[in-house]
């Protein structure tokens, strides 16, 4: 595979709202770039390089603490955020933190939300924390009833489509054709199949939840205030966060923002908030790029760009993301794919994290239309 | 006050005597009952601060009942059978993490095939999961236990098991003595957590840990256990002096003192293995009874200097560890490494088989002439199984085990396969 193109760095000034920038006035800087940020998940933890999960973890901890002015407590499941945070006898955990089982944090967030409330302790918030297999697979029976329930618990799925913990197995969040260690493209198939997998945002929709979001690792400034938002609602609440994982895709390091951002802006991962069951925002594409774009950083769709390219299943891909398109409406009043200023920067929008209003479907629910619609798959 | 109630209820109304902070629990028979009463008792707010979560699995309320107790509340749950073997992954999770979790096991057998009456096959299956484990004799005994459960699980910091026979006690109405609140709290000083999830002390709960301590950290569980095995006579005595009934403790003694013949058993069948014992007593044989109160810990020295004097031991349980026989056996066996006696296994009441005293009484007599062999089965109809062995042995497809025996035995509902 031939080195990817440079990037271009470019360097931000005041007057932008980059998530690092630390000269914007105080009040206007991500929580991130505030001196007064809690590290909630610190130095020194032995994430991989470009961890899309160690990056989303910190964005949302931290944005989470700085809701709860640091009355937090996090549960977190069995993966490579548990393990990269907590070799004993090291922790990265600034929180009061606790690890049970692969398939139970939603429940033990449970416990602990009911233990405050009976204490009267209801001003500490609780938060449980997995990936896509601790949430979508093993997890889910404890996350469902977390929902049904409507325990005060945010929980949040960092997606990186996989079982990286165990060396890349496929998860029910897997894509299709894609390449894990269990679903190679031998033997005539393309990969992970099509048509197989679940839509966790829209499952946790279909509970009528206070609140549920996704975001990625691109937009981190959307991803703190959808954490912002999540914290100033009781009850049960889902975030679901796109990490890329260089390791288990096979994507450069210095890619994973790109990576994140460019699945947006394929439409192959829709950016949307929904409350109580109804999507009230999406995060328009600002530019749209086809999926190759996407796909060709990453090894795990290498056997689609051979000679001669597998443009049917490239095709097939496309169309999952135009459905998206037209499902959420994710392109601009016009149509087009706008260009906005400072575009190639990690920039939500000239209002720092508020998505647009969505357009309302007439004689239906948001949700009705989205579960008529979409294909099964987390993309 | 003493009155008239059922098992179930009388346990639901000590645990509500001991203030639970978080209930967690998923019905399954035979447990039902206890779990529906402290609902009410939380609805009504006869049990107050008190959260009531009705999860959707019993590894849920394992799961629950753990962050709660992280948290620092009292928890409790109750389960039974399918229920127990379901929330397994997280019972070793709360014994390893130390969580001093209270829970009722409501004694079921395990399928298949599926049977909703009572042995010991469900909570013997977790003999080594870490959690102390207590077996009731009576109503009255189980209602006890409970509060010094509490006790023994939040001094030591273990969770600990309370196991009663399904039906047999939870469902049965008994004359039993409620202790009042004030009595149970002058016994049970309110829940202070060993470990705490608190913002103003952040710590970092279940860490993974690699060969370089893993060892030590299961090792404070085992010696935690050892503590337990001096913490829980005391607790009972305690509990006799406030309440003035003995009840729990390691184990029980009964006509053993010049006994030639001891049987050990746990739980509520040592009511009619007593009225046996009575009845040979007065035939002039010298036998009696240990009733083992705590499996785990296991009371190695006091069972070995409850039985080290007797000719013969039979341990009659309600457990099949198959291919081997006897679960309690083989324990009661350590405790009398290098004495020389004659001891017996027998299995009894497996999915709710009744163990009559007829049964008990042809049992113990055949046991004083060194009749039985080292392994037994109760009142097994040997001729049934000796059928459906010969089928599987004969080639081709043989059917299920359930439907051929069924059909064997006569019942109409198996003619039509």
């Amino acid at each position: 595979m031939p080195d990817p193109p440079e990037q271009e760095v470019k360097l931000y000034q005041a007057g932008t709202f980059v998530v690092g920038n630390r000269l914007l006035d105080p009040d206007e800087r991500s929580v991130q770039a505030r001196t007064e940020r809690s590290n909630t998940l610190t130095s020194g933890h032995r994430a991989c390089q470009g961890c899309g999960e160690a990056l989303g973890a910190r964005y949302t901890l931290d944005a989470a603490m700085r809701a709860t002015d640091g009355q937090l407590v996090a549960t977190n499941a069995t993966g490579c955020l548990e393990v990269f945070s907590t070799p004993y006898p090291e922790s990265s955990w600034q929180l009061p933190w606790i690890h049970s089982l692969f398939g139970n944090a939603p429940a033990v967030a449970s416990g602990v939300a009911a233990a405050l409330r009976a204490q009267g302790r209801e001003e500490v918030r609780v938060i449980g924390q997995g990936g896509d297999g601790g949430t979508l697979d093993i997890g889910f029976a404890c996350l469902s009833g977390m929902f049904e329930r409507n325990d005060d618990v945010l929980f949040v799925c960092y997606d990186n489509e996989a079982y990286m913990n165990t060396g890349v197995q496929r998860s029910s969040a897997t894509p299709p054709a894609a390449r894990t260690s269990n679903t190679k493209p031998l033997g005539g198939q393309p990969g992970n199949v099509f048509g197989k997998g679940k839509n966790a945002p829209l499952i946790a929709m279909a509970h009528e939840i206070p609140y549920v979001a996704t975001a990625t690792v691109a937009e981190l400034r959307d991803l703190e205030a959808k954490v912002e938002r999540a914290m100033q609602i009781r009850g049960a609440r889902y975030l679901h966060v796109f990490v890329p994982c260089p390791l288990g895709w096979g994507s450069a390091s210095h890619d994973t923002i790109r990576l994140a951002r460019l699945v947006k802006e394929t439409g192959l991962f829709p950016v949307f908030e929904a409350e109580d069951g109804e999507v009230t925002g999406v995060s328009k594409i600002r530019r749209r790029v086809p999926v190759e774009e996407y796909l060709k950083l990453q090894k795990r769709y290498a056997h689609l760009f051979g000679d001669p390219p597998n443009t049917k299943v490239i095709a097939q891909i496309q169309a999952r993301a135009d459905r998206n398109i037209r499902n959420f409406g994710l392109l601009p009043e016009d149509g087009e794919g706008a260009d906005l200023p400072g575009e190639a920067g990690d920039i939500a929008g000239a209002s720092p994290g508020a998505p647009d209003p969505v357009e309302e479907a007439e004689g239906e629910t948001n949700l009705m239309r989205l579960l008529a619609s979409t294909p099964p798959g987390p993309q | 006050m003493r009155k008239q109630e059922e098992g179930s209820r009388a346990v639901a109304e000590a645990v509500a005597l001991c203030r639970p902070q978080v209930i967690s629990a998923y019905p399954i028979s035979p447990q039902t009952h206890i779990v529906e009463h402290l609902s009410d008792m939380v609805r009504t707010g006869e049990i107050d601060p008190c959260e009531y979560l009705m999860v959707e699995s019993e590894f849920a309320a394992m799961s629950a009942a753990i962050g709660a107790s992280a948290a620092g509340s009292r928890a409790y749950t109750a389960t039974a059978s399918q229920g127990l073997l379901y929330m397994v992954e997280a019972l070793y999770n709360a014994s390893g993490l130390g969580l001093p979790i209270v829970m009722t096991v409501a004694n079921r057998a395990i399928g298949a095939p599926i049977n909703i009456w009572n042995d010991h096959s469900d909570s013997m299956s977790q003999r080594d999961s870490g959690w102390i484990q207590l077996y009731a004799e009576t109503n009255q005994e189980a209602l006890d236990m409970h509060i010094q459960a509490f006790r023994i699980a939040e001094q030591v910091s273990l969770p600990v098991m309370v196991c009663m026979d399904g039906f047999i006690l939870t469902h049965a109405y008994e004359e039993v003595d409620i202790p009042d609140q004030a009595q149970v709290d002058s016994f049970l000083p309110p829940f202070e957590a060993r470990q705490l999830l608190d913002p103003a002390d952040p710590v970092t709960i279940g860490a993974m840990v690699g060969p370089e301590a893993f060892f030590e950290v299961k090792y404070l569980a085992h010696a935690k256990q050892m503590q337990a095995m001096d913490l829980i006579p005391e607790v009972a005595g305690g509990f006799a002096s406030v309440f003035g009934r003995e009840s729990g403790g390691l184990l029980r003694c009964y006509r053993t003192d010049d006994a030639e013949t001891i049987v050990v058993a746990l739980g509520s069948v040592l009511g009619t293995i007593e009225e046996a014992i009575d009845e040979l007593r007065e035939q002039g044989v010298r036998i009696g009874a240990v009733s083992l109160k705590s499996f785990r810990p296991f009371p190695l020295a006091e069972v070995r200097e409850a039985l080290g004097h007797a000719k013969r031991v039979v341990v009659l349980e309600k457990t099949l560890a198959v291919g081997i026989g006897g679960v309690a056996s083989a324990n009661v066996r350590t405790a009398l490494s290098g004495i020389q006696l004659n001891g017996y296994t027998v299995i009894a009441g497996l999915g709710g088989r009744s163990i009559t005293k007829e049964s008990l009484l042809r049992l113990f007599e055949a046991a004083g002439r060194d009749e039985l062999k080292p392994l037994n089965f109760l009142d097994l109809k040997t001729d049934i199984v000796d059928r459906e062995l010969a089928r599987v042995h004969a080639s081709g497809p043989s059917g299920p085990h359930e439907e051929n025996i069924l059909r064997d035995i006569g019942v109409v509902a198996a003619e039509a396969h």
